[in-house]
């Protein structure tokens, strides 16, 4: 079925790489007019980069916390309903979540965060060099790792799970806190399964198209380089759905298509390299195990 | 002389303690609070989203909203009744597709299959499938049939979706009856029944619970998916007029409403999240009803 | 040695607050409202090995997770009642459980060294989560405790080896060599030898009798023989009760309860 998969991505976007070359990668024109047309990927892929990456900065300490605190620190009876609401929302399709940070919490990141760090850093950091206008970015960024957070805390607590109660104990034992305790005891067992979580989290940030269509502001051509946290931008999937329905021509939709192609190279990387992590996390375990 | 020697660095061992107790407490409690701090920082988005769709929800439902086709642009008028109905089609048909051959080759894996190559081969790509960004499949949907029948159609939408619901399937099959205790099938050897019988009236019933929310899961999935959709199904405000034309669905709905400039169209997007959310709910619901009266009826 | 009666000592409270190490009072263990030990008072000699016998749910485990309070580390369960050791109640409000833990050394059932240490890193550990950092006070303090826990003969050349990569009795006695270079007063062992082979639950043996010379052990075994064999008192629990509690000769050659003298006698058990 992967076959399939590949098989048809190819063949969509056979067209365009045989006009564009390595050049569609590298970049930035996007004029579908008809006679002159010229695809280049560039932008979309630097724009899918960095909003996975601010993602993944938010996201993955926040999930972290959230592991530890439920499995480590919290009592069953505190624990016990957070897992649950978590286990909710992990359920809630990314259309809301799209939904609600277009009306919504736009506005929230646009007043709360984005204005003050304008207003005090505008004129210093090229990073917030921009009026900001609740639609870049930054915000496509901050929903996604809200999205993401119900995912990767809960792998990021199974994990955890997997760690014998005899090891907390041996820490305690020493005169451990319940912190020196996760530390010595807890992240040297699961380190590189909770790496496989947060991949495993990066690699829907990365695929993550309606959410990302609905805030991030879609721009096209050389425009779509962001130059300031603050800019509107495009990631490769939100392009794919913003003009797949008004393809003008059949190299448009083929240049369309391998966008998809370089997105499944991309997220076909990062979870071949979560499946190692996750493997290793199995062997210490099995180490472990064997007596 | 040990005891000497047991003195001497266990007095050392005080001062430092002693002197590191402070730190150590403040470090303890320093990492307590962020962590707290994280689970409130996810906390308040998250039910700002359910509060907001729940609010703004319910006020665009009406018998209407539910029963009607959409009104002219901009009116207000109408309803999502096409959407509805769309998204029971092409999910039906997805799980109708997905479900039997998710289920068998989960049950191929873990109980026919010899541990090899092509075990193994089969394992990491299903895995790989199940991070594929479900865009990625959608324009597998769009270049097999839609480019095949020339026509945007429920088709192949719900051979999208099944795509993206058989890697679920397979794995949670797999890993469930991996669990069944192995003494349960040495039962059925030793009754002399066939490895297809044994598979069928033994590991499988003892693996119902599990293989069914996993189905469940995958289903509440498919249903929020968005992105497939745009490139197979199209979204057209009409109600179903056949297997190989285009129809709609919820969340494309609410994309295209969203989208829209008129306050009118936010609110019916509003309603229609709302009725996604909780038809979601109602499968989970029902699952956890189906399963927990199971579980209340005396030992199978 | 003379040995008195702890029994009738308990009598005598305030004055002899320093001839006991460790005194436990009224001390109940609870899980949820289940109440797996009832009111248990003893009291423990200094640099004596003191023995908890009994049926397996007796609350022999219970108890000695109390001491050093790591039975309130299991989700819904708690202690009340007073346990003095040296004087300080470590029930008391202001007393910080990691304190105590660090005072108290314990040693598991499995033997639970960290898997991805190495055996230095792992007697070490304790150390250094208590902000050691002289190195060679370190060194020192690892290849002293690994003496004692008669283990680094065997080690010495492969220390930076991980610690699983040892045999189960000589995981078990890295874990003790961990929980001494801590320097604890009181050493507490939690049926140390049930997952090992006679060898390696000898070799055990032998280290409990040679370290009561500088720390006191209360060790909780399921096994009479070997309760006879390392102890100077034996206390026997049954269905969360103390029984009878007594020097190890008396118990086991002339009890004073009947229930005592059959479980002795291996009639139930």
């Amino acid at each position: 079925m992967v076959g399939l998969v590949a098989f048809s991505v190819a063949k969509g976007s056979i067209d365009i790489f045989a006009k564009e070359g390595f050049n569609f990668i590298t970049q930035s024109n996007w004029d579908a007019v008809e006679g002159r047309e010229s695809f280049g990927a560039f932008p979309y892929i630097i724009g899918t980069l960095l909003s996975a990456g601010i993602a993944m900065l938010i996201g993955v300490p926040i999930s972290l916390g959230i592991a530890i605190f439920i499995s480590e620190i919290a009592p069953p009876r505190i624990g016990t309903p957070l897992a649950f609401l978590s286990e909710l929302l992990a359920a809630v399709p990314s259309i809301i979540y799209g939904l609600w940070a277009l009306f919504v919490f736009r506005f929230w990141v646009r007043d709360l965060v984005e204005k003050p760090l304008y207003d005090v850093f505008h004129a210093s950091v090229p990073f917030f060099a921009k009026t900001p206008f609740g639609l870049d970015i930054f915000t496509a960024g901050v929903v996604l790792a809200i999205m993401i957070i119900p995912i990767v805390s809960s792998i990021c607590r199974e994990v955890m799970k997997v760690v014998p109660n005899s090891q907390r104990e041996a820490a305690y034992s020493l005169g451990a806190t319940r912190w020196e305790t996760v530390r010595m005891a807890v992240f040297p067992y699961v380190k590189s399964g909770l790496v496989g979580a947060s991949m495993l989290g990066l690699g829907r940030a990365v695929g993550e198209t309606i959410l990302v269509t609905m805030i991030i502001g879609n721009v096209i051509g050389p425009n779509a380089i962001p130059t300031t946290l603050f800019s509107q931008g495009q990631t490769l999937a939100s392009l794919v759905a913003n003009e797949f329905n008004e393809a003008s021509s059949d190299l448009h939709l083929s240049a369309l298509i391998a966008l998809g192609a370089i997105l499944l190279v991309l997220t076909m990387g990062i979870n071949v390299a979560a499946r190692i992590m996750v493997k290793k996390k199995i062997k210490v375990q099995s180490g472990a195990k064997s007596q | 002389m040990t005891i000497n020697n047991n003195k001497k660095y266990r007095d050392i061992l005080l001062e430092t303690v002693d002197k590191k107790y402070r730190k150590r407490m403040f470090v303890n409690k320093l990492v307590t609070i962020t962590t707290v701090v994280c689970v409130i920082a996810a906390i308040v988005p998250l039910t700002s989203i359910l509060i907001e769709v729940v609010r703004n929800g319910i006020s665009a439902i009406s018998y209407d909203f539910l029963t009607q086709p959409q009104g002219s642009i901009g009116s207000g008028s109408g309803g999502i009744a096409p959407a509805i109905q769309g998204t029971f089609i092409v999910v039906g048909l997805a799980a109708a597709i997905g479900t039997p051959v998710g289920l068998l080759t989960g049950i191929y894996l873990s109980e026919f299959a010899k541990e090899g190559k092509f075990s193994y081969a089969v394992r990491f790509f299903n895995d790989v499938l199940t991070g594929l960004p479900s865009i990625v499949i959608g324009i597998v949907g769009y270049v097999l049939i839609v480019l095949a029948l020339g026509s945007f159609s429920v088709l192949a939408g719900a051979l999208s979706l099944s795509i993206i619901m058989i890697p679920i399937v397979v794995r949670v099959t797999e890993e469930t009856l991996k669990v069944v205790p192995y003494s349960l099938r040495e039962a059925g050897h030793s009754l002399g029944l066939s490895k297809a019988k044994i598979t069928l009236f033994i590991v499988l019933p003892a693996a119902k619970d599990g293989i069914l929310t996993g189905i469940v899961v995958a289903i509440s999935r498919i249903a929020g998916e968005t992105a497939p959709l745009i490139m197979t199904i199209l979204g057209t405000s009409l109600f179903f007029t056949g297997i190989t034309g285009p129809v709609d669905a919820l969340p494309l709905r609410i994309w295209r409403l969203a989208s829209q400039p008129y306050e009118s169209a936010h609110a019916f997007g509003w309603g229609s999240a709302l009725v996604l959310i909780l038809m979601i709910l109602a499968l989970s619901m029902g699952l956890r009803l189906l399963v927990q009266k199971r579980s209340l009826r005396p030992v199978t | 040695m003379a040995i008195e009666d702890p029994i009738e000592a308990k009598e005598t409270v305030v004055q002899a607050t320093e001839k006991y190490k460790v005194r436990i009072e009224n001390v109940n263990g609870w899980y949820g409202n289940k109440r797996a030990i009832k009111d248990i008072n003893l009291n423990v000699k200094e640099k004596t090995v003191t023995a908890f016998i009994g049926p397996s749910g007796c609350g022999k485990t219970t108890l000695i997770r109390c001491l050093n309070r790591m039975h309130e580390m299991t989700p819904g369960a708690h202690a009340d009642g007073r346990i003095i050791v040296d004087g300080i109640d470590i029930y008391d409000k202001s007393i910080d459980p990691v304190i105590i833990r660090r005072r108290i050394g314990m040693v598991f059932q499995k033997p639970n060294p960290f898997p991805t240490m190495s055996i230095f890193d792992n007697v070490a550990a304790g150390l250094k989560l208590n902000g050691l950092t002289n190195k060679t006070i370190i060194r020192e303090v690892v290849e002293e405790s690994l003496k004692e826990a008669a283990l680094w003969d065997e080690v010495k050349n492969q220390l930076e080896q991980p610690g699983m990569s040892l045999s189960g009795g000589q995981q078990q006695r890295l874990c003790i060599a961990r929980a001494l270079a801590m320097q604890p007063e009181v050493l507490l062992m939690d049926e140390p030898t049930s997952s090992l082979d006679p060898l390696g639950s000898s070799k055990i043996e032998e280290l409990v009798r040679a370290l009561k010379d500088s720390v006191t052990i209360i060790i909780v075994t399921h096994n009479m023989q070997q309760a006879g064999r390392v102890s100077d008192f034996t206390a026997f629990m049954y269905l969360g009760d103390l029984i009878e509690y007594g020097s190890t000769n008396q118990i086991f050659m002339k009890p004073e309860k009947e229930l005592t003298e059959r479980y002795i006698s291996g009639k139930f058990g």
